[in-house]
């Protein structure tokens, strides 16, 4: 396939039922990002391709202008179309069509409101770049169209290897003047993908930013690597390697420096890591003392505690803060979520509907969590409200696992099958923006893992 | 986020006051409202680590042993359970007896599930299909020394499709026997 592979399959297809301007605004934005995209140096592996399945009912019209350079020669990157792709991505937002701004203000320009009112856009964003000494200030103002007001407005000092950083910034600062929370722009993705057959595959555990893009191999092997799991402070990750001849092991590796450390490798099952919000332990499944039961320990790997006991697999730990986990036990016969202290003690259950619900993943403010579901049509995608125990279905697929939260709690990320093979998909947690992420290699795709805040 | 809050509220007004000077005067120097530079390892600064060697899960035992010990090397299983089905309980029994009496003969259960449900689950009832398996040889008088047991869960399948016949073929234990000189 040609290296425009990215731009032109995901659009092929309507994005929606309804609004043709937005099937209008993508078709113009993927030009916009194929621009970008040609510019880019070095990104010739494989590329995550995000498609957006279903949009948001309410998407926010906003015009982004293209930003002005005053510098010599090319500027350094779309910054607008970065902007634009990002905030069309969440869902929540519609950029105008290139072709229907009415006018090309670049920062510092008052802007003409009523002309900007006739477009159909509640909000416009313009901005500019110019060369400074170490490179380059960028510059934007975020204006309302209806209040004819300044909302935000910032500059920036970026290199060419933080322009694209930059302007995942700028998306953040514009989604969360106009919703009031924050983006997750600026955020990155881990994730496992698989090629080859049986007797020859090849996994790689990858790092990409959140719009797919930029994604790097942190470890290549002939075995498998599974869950992925981001430390706070987004350099260290753990996961579950079967390099060891036919025995399973917890690693914790530098995504920078490529040094790692071999935690656990016992008797038996060593699984499911998960870093505590403090960064300071991780919770793990071990099986070496008879069952499978849920461990905490230092990160050194000192300490090593066990939290749960009784002859049934307890796995899959996660952690609300730094003294509660949610993990997954089939005590009663199935699979379910339950709830304990990080010191251990009595477990309390949160799941009741259906007998087959796994793998939490917990949003940052501890309100819900979200899961995989076993019901009559296959495995989905479900979350609660940890207060409520409210219940809802969020995927319609029947082989959906491994969700993640994003760190704004407004996104989960998960695997899916597509055409197939291993894909991730993105939800909103009201399941009204669905997203497709597939490797324009071919290549499977699984275990996604969203990066928290790090900056 | 990374703008601290003082300045988040401030410069707003900062830029609208410069915006409207800029108007008047031409663009002025806005250094005041600036943000935190991205971090240079705002992209992913990742230095990779590559792991080599053979394939696993291909069932390749040592050659020595493929005479003399009993040929039928996968148990089957049904859906979302360890127990052994009757129809493989002899086989099982065969090589409870061919490794009770052959002490220096060792085998390696490695327990696989199909790709439904989550994979740390998948790998917990992977380990417990290759325990029913062991527990079924120990009860043959097969000293627990000469086995040992690894789950892959669903990551080993030999039939990647979606469907009930690959799932049926996934669900299995492989009974491998390893070469009698220890590595």
């Amino acid at each position: 396939m040609p290296a425009t592979v990215m731009i032109s399959p995901p659009f092929d297809r309507p994005l929606a039922p309804r609004g043709g301007w937005r099937v209008r605004a993508a078709v113009s934005l993927c030009a916009a990002l194929a621009l970008v995209m040609l510019w880019l140096p070095g990104t010739a592996r494989a590329v995550i391709e995000i498609e957006i399945t279903r949009g948001a009912d309410n998407a926010i019209p906003i015009a982004v202008v293209p930003f002005g350079w005053s510098g010599e020669g090319e500027a350094p990157g779309d910054i607008a179309a970065i902007v634009a792709a990002d905030l069309q991505r969440s869902g929540n937002f519609a950029p105008l069509n290139r072709e229907d701004l009415v006018s090309s203000p670049v920062s510092g320009d008052v802007p003409r409101y009523a002309d900007w009112r006739l477009t159909g856009a509640d909000f416009l964003l313009v901005g500019g770049t110019r060369p400074a000494d170490e490179g380059y200030v960028v510059e934007f103002q975020l204006f309302d169209v209806l209040q004819q007001s300044l909302m935000t407005g910032f500059s920036f000092q970026v290199t060419d290897q933080t322009v694209r950083s930059a302007a995942h910034q700028i998306a953040d600062e514009v989604y969360e003047a106009i919703l009031g929370i924050s983006g997750a722009f600026n955020t990155q993705i881990a994730f496992v993908s698989v090629a080859g057959q049986v007797g020859d595959r090849r996994y790689e555990l990858q790092l990409a930013d959140a719009d797919g893009l930029n994604s790097q191999t942190m470890l290549a092997s002939p075995y498998p690597i599974l869950s992925p799991a981001w430390g706070p402070n987004g350099v260290n990750i753990a996961y579950v390697s079967f390099e060891g001849r036919y025995n399973s092991a917890i690693y914790v590796q530098n995504r920078s420096q490529g040094s790692r450390e071999k935690i656990l490798s016992r008797e038996g099952i060593n699984g499911a890591p998960s870093f505590s919000p403090d960064g300071r332990r991780l919770a793990v499944a071990l099986s070496f003392e008879g069952s499978l039961d849920i461990y905490v320990l230092d990160v050194d790997g000192g300490n090593l505690r066990r939290i749960t006991d009784g002859s049934a697999i307890d796995t899959e730990p996660v952690w609300v803060d730094d003294t509660t986990l949610i993990y997954t036990s089939d005590r009663s016969g199935g699979p379910q979520l339950y709830e304990v202290d990080a010191a251990g003690g009595r477990a309390s259950r949160l799941t009741f509907e259906g007998n087959y619900n796994a793998d939490p993943t917990v949003s940052p403010d501890g309100s819900t969590v979200a899961f995989v579901h076993g019901s009559d049509t296959g495995f989905q995608i479900a979350a609660i409200d940890r207060s409520s125990g409210l219940f809802q279905t969020l995927t319609q697929g029947t082989l959906d696992e491994s969700p993640s939260f994003s760190p704004n709690g407004q996104m989960i990320l998960y695997a899916t099958e597509r055409d197939g093979r291993g894909a991730l998909g993105a939800v909103s947690l009201d399941g009204s923006v669905v997203q497709s992420l597939t490797l324009d290699d071919g290549s499977n795709v699984r275990e996604p893992a969203w990066s928290p805040y790090t900056r | 986020m990374n703008i601290p809050r003082h300045i988040r509220r401030s410069v707003p007004m900062l830029v609208l006051a410069s915006l409207t000077l800029a108007a008047c005067a031409g663009s002025g120097d806005r250094r005041g409202e600036a943000l935190e530079p991205p971090a240079e390892n705002a992209g992913p600064s990742v230095t990779p680590v590559t792991i080599d060697g053979p394939q696993e899960g291909l069932a390749l035992d040592n050659a020595a042993e493929t005479g003399r010990a009993p040929q039928d090397r996968v148990i089957y299983f049904d859906y979302d359970t360890s127990e052994l089905r009757a129809e493989f309980l002899d086989i099982v029994a065969q090589h409870g007896r061919f490794l009770a009496q052959s002490t220096d003969s060792r085998v390696r259960l490695e327990g696989h599930t199909d790709e439904r449900g989550t994979r740390e689950y998948n790998i917990a009832l992977g380990e417990r299909r290759a325990q029913s398996v062991a527990r079924m040889l120990q009860l043959q008088g097969v000293n627990p020394g000469q086995v040992r047991t690894v789950s892959y869960g669903e990551e080993l399948p030999v039939d990647e499709a979606h469907n009930n016949e690959a799932w049926a073929l996934n669900r299995r234990v492989n009974i491998i026997y390893e070469s009698t000189v220890p590595n």
